[in-house]
């Protein structure tokens, strides 16, 4: 095994992704986020937001379209079988309502080996159509030695 | 929120993800990895059974974090955390933290999710801070 370092710093094409009111209520039903401000928008509108906000961990719905090119892109040589998600990190910025667009743009941070396994650093960062920075991402995979 | 100094626990957060979980979360997420909805599909590849997505666990955490700053989704700044042991469907999740420090006006946050004795998601750290 053996990681190719020339892929260090590599870009993808810009990822944009259209935020809907009823994604945004399904995401908030599926993860247990009952707060108003997540499924109605005169409560959302009360509290200060433009319209129905994300939950913030709601950056993995459109942030996914652009990593996930990255992680299978053939030339990064990840071998799925033995992968692991290691470690995630969201810095976010701006809330994300409903009726944004997002556009995420990915790099590859870092790939390097220690203690027999390979390590893949992302880092993807979103902004919204007004180009306020609403999160930044690292996303760490592991692939397992042998 | 205001209650919270360095040294205070935070509230316990406590879920139990039901057997159809995966699919709501694998459908609101659209991450359909056949290990977290296919049972079958785990046993062939040498799991107990179909495992919790672990960014389900991470939005635990995240759900934790933001309760103790008052429930406004804006408090939550940052959120890190390492998978480690695998989750499961219909067990309970219990989320706990502590406050390590104060810094720059926010509350960093240590912060873990486990079910049982099996540490699902390990040195997590989250920044919260009252929306302003």
């Amino acid at each position: 095994m053996a990681v190719d370092e020339s892929q260090k710093g590599k870009t993808y094409a810009p990822f944009e992704y259209e935020i809907g009111r009823e994604k945004i209520r399904e995401y908030a039903n599926a993860v247990g986020e009952f707060n108003p401000v997540h499924h109605d928008r005169k409560a959302a509108q009360a509290a200060g937001f433009r319209d129905v906000v994300a939950p913030p961990m709601f950056a993995v719905v459109f942030s996914t379209g652009s990593v996930a090119p990255a992680i299978l892109d053939p030339e990064v040589g990840i071998n799925f079988a033995r992968m692991l998600h290691g470690s995630q990190e969201f810095e976010w910025g701006e809330p994300v309502c409903a009726g944004d667009t997002i556009t995420t743009e990915t790099t590859i941070e870092d790939l390097y080996e220690r203690t027999g396994m390979e390590f893949f650093v992302f880092k993807s960062v979103s902004k919204n159509q007004n180009g306020d920075e609403v999160v930044r991402g690292t996303w760490t995979n592991i692939v397992r030695g042998g | 929120m205001a209650d919270l100094a360095v040294g205070d626990q935070i509230p316990e957060l406590k879920v139990t993800p039901d057997k159809y979980l995966p699919h709501r979360y694998a459908g609101a997420s659209g991450d359909f990895n056949p290990i977290h909805i296919d049972p079958e599909f785990a046993k062939a590849v040498g799991l107990p059974g179909n495992i919790l997505h672990g960014l389900y666990g991470m939005a635990q955490v995240a759900r934790a974090a933001q309760q103790a700053a008052g429930g406004d989704p804006r408090s939550l700044k940052r959120l890190s955390v390492q998978f480690r042991g695998m989750g499961f469907p219909e067990q309970e999740i219990t989320v706990t933290g502590t406050v390590r420090e104060e810094r720059d006006g926010r509350l960093v946050i240590a912060t873990e999710a486990a079910q049982g004795d099996n540490r699902i998601i390990r040195n997590a750290e989250a920044e919260i801070e009252p929306a302003g």
